[in-house]
């Protein structure tokens, strides 16, 4: 334990109060702890301890099928665990050169920005009760309620959905589910606006946030942040735009950026990308309706689980069912890079193959863990109170950061 | 976007470091390639700080452990120029018992926890990185656990052998 020179400094003369903020406080959301000295309300210094829901996610994806990967994958950002799961089909598919087809593309996009919605939602309500207002906490959570129901009906579970199989989706997307679409996309965008009502101009909250937490882009570049956050900061970086995957390409999008990178811009630039969200989901419901109906995954037998009844009847079937299985499909000694834009910022999976039936070795880029290291370092010379929505607007999962 | 194609980065790096790089691959369109752990502090400042390149961004640093290679412990860095919108994958390999090489947190800050992490799974000594200490796992442990000498399931096992899969 001698790691956190915090525990062993018993100097009776020093002036600082030493304060355990967290593991386990309400304000942290998480299991966050930090160690931070204090002189008065004022944070001197802090140090960060993080692994307290350590998996090794990494080490026993070295011991599973691929396939078997994805519900690693969902318990990383549990707040938009869809983007997760797509993101590592995405990655197995980029390996084994599997092309997409466009309907398939478009289905995923609009999960993946549903997920991104209730990844901001959770982010920027928790935020509202942070500051002392509760009411868009309330608000937005029925909203979540709603997006939670779409995956239901297209995977039939809700926060660790395991959604989507290599290869495509497990079934289409049923009549029910695009009704719930269509009519999030009605009952949504008021609820939003309400939101912003309450909160954009809302002199309290502006009081509270503005100017909280800046950070220059320079200095997020250097400690190598991504997603809302950096954009808040300034910098235009979204993996959607500049390596576009799943045919982010045919969609007409902006990426809002903020100026300053305080707490106020964060909240408004993800309040922004929700917009920006609803406005790619509608887009992809009329592509949809140019594709040929009933494809939801591609042509690819050696790799996508074949439907229980032909597996019954038909000997093909029931030979790639065993192989899928069993792993005996033989896969290209390889190493791949694939990154996605996920509610943090960019996921990466970087995936060594040789052949096996597992990976060599998979690692997960989590912006969680990458974005959250400047938090001790930009925390010291603040107070305790904005320390605190500076880590709410930060929007660092636990699940994410431990993997 | 993309407005510096790979064959240009490759150009200008294999100019500037025509024998303390390996033969560059392209395995999925991202420029790869291998050097040493004396150059790699050099190679990534070029690749930081020329004025066309811009590999600004640092994605990613984990670790590898091969133990059929002579040099069986890598450090894999992902780079990254988001100016011109490209990647590069720099690849290191140490010497399994005594894996050392120099940090990058003098380029990055942000390579301070990911060097962290990999020291923790992997054993590699990041020299003159200003806190070494693990940081995922328990502090007393003893292993670095993701290196392959450490089965995650208990090898008197029998039945998930390869060669029942006929391999």
């Amino acid at each position: 334990m001698t790691n956190h020179p915090v525990f062993i400094d018993n100097d009776p003369q020093k002036e600082t109060i030493t304060l355990n903020l967290g593991p386990t406080h309400p304000a942290t959301h998480g299991v966050f702890q930090n160690v931070l000295e204090l002189d008065g309300e004022r944070i001197v210094s802090g140090v960060s301890t993080i692994g307290y829901i350590h998996r090794a996610f990494e080490k026993i994806a070295e011991h599973r099928p691929f396939y078997q990967i994805t519900p690693l994958t969902d318990r990383m950002n549990y707040c938009s665990s869809p983007i997760n799961n797509m993101g590592w089909h995405m990655t197995v598919e980029k390996m084994l050169n599997i092309q997409m087809p466009k309907r398939v593309d478009y289905l995923r996009v609009i999960i993946m920005e549903l997920a991104r919605i209730s990844d901001h939602l959770i982010c920027n309500g928790i935020l509202g009760v942070d500051t002392g207002a509760f009411t868009g906490f309330l608000w937005l959570m029925e909203e979540r309620e709603h997006i939670y129901e779409i995956y239901e009906e297209v995977c039939g579970a809700r926060l660790t959905t395991n959604i989507g199989r290599i290869g495509g989706f497990e079934r289409d997307f049923n009549d029910i589910a695009f009704a719930k679409i269509k009519k999030f996309l009605i009952k949504f965008p008021p609820i939003l606006k309400e939101f912003e009502s309450l909160f954009n101009r809302n002199r309290i909250f502006i009081e509270r946030t503005s100017g909280v937490a800046p950070v220059d882009p320079e200095v997020a570049l250097n400690y190598s942040w991504s997603g809302p956050i950096l954009r808040a900061t300034g910098v235009d970086y979204d993996v959607r735009v500049n390596e576009p995957y799943s045919s982010y390409e045919d969609f007409d999008f902006e990426i809002p950026v903020g100026t300053t990178g305080d707490v106020y811009d964060r909240f408004i630039v993800r309040n922004e990308e929700i917009w920006q969200s609803l406005r790619i989901i509608e887009q992809a419901l009329q592509k949809i309706e140019k594709e040929p109906k009933g494809i939801f995954h591609a042509d690819v037998p050696e790799f996508y689980l074949p439907p229980k009844e032909e597996v019954y009847n038909n000997m093909e079937a029931l030979i790639y069912h065993f192989k899928i299985v069993m792993g005996e499909i033989d896969t290209p000694k390889t190493e791949v890079y694939h990154g996605v834009e996920g509610g943090n910022g960019e996921l990466g999976f970087y995936l060594v193959n040789d052949g096996g039936r597992s990976p060599y070795r998979l690692h997960f880029r989590r912006p969680s863990f990458i974005n959250y290291q400047m938090y001790a370092p930009m925390s010291a010379g603040m107070l305790l109170s904005d320390a605190i929505i500076n880590m709410s607007s930060l929007n660092v999962i636990a699940g994410e950061l431990d993997a | 976007m993309g407005k510096i194609s790979n064959q240009a980065v490759l150009q200008k790096i294999t100019a500037r470091f025509a024998d303390q790089i390996s033969v560059p691959a392209e395995p999925f369109g991202l420029v790869t390639f291998e050097t040493k752990p004396e150059h790699i502090i050099e190679v990534l400042t070029f690749l930081k700080e020329d004025k066309e390149l811009k590999f600004n961004y640092l994605t990613d640093i984990t670790g590898i452990h091969i133990p059929e290679q002579k040099l069986s412990i890598g450090v894999i860095y992902h780079i990254h120029s988001l100016a011109n919108n490209i990647r590069v994958r720099i690849k290191v390999f140490l010497d399994g018992n005594h894996p050392k090489i120099p940090t990058a947190t003098i380029l990055w800050e942000g390579a301070n926890w990911m060097e962290r992490e990999t020291y923790d799974f992997f054993g590699i000594i990041f020299k003159g990185h200003p806190n070494l200490v693990r940081i995922l796992n328990v502090d007393d442990m003893k292993v670095f656990p993701m290196r392959k000498e450490h089965p995650l399931e208990d090898p008197n096992r029998v039945d998930k052998k390869d060669y029942f899969f006929g391999r």
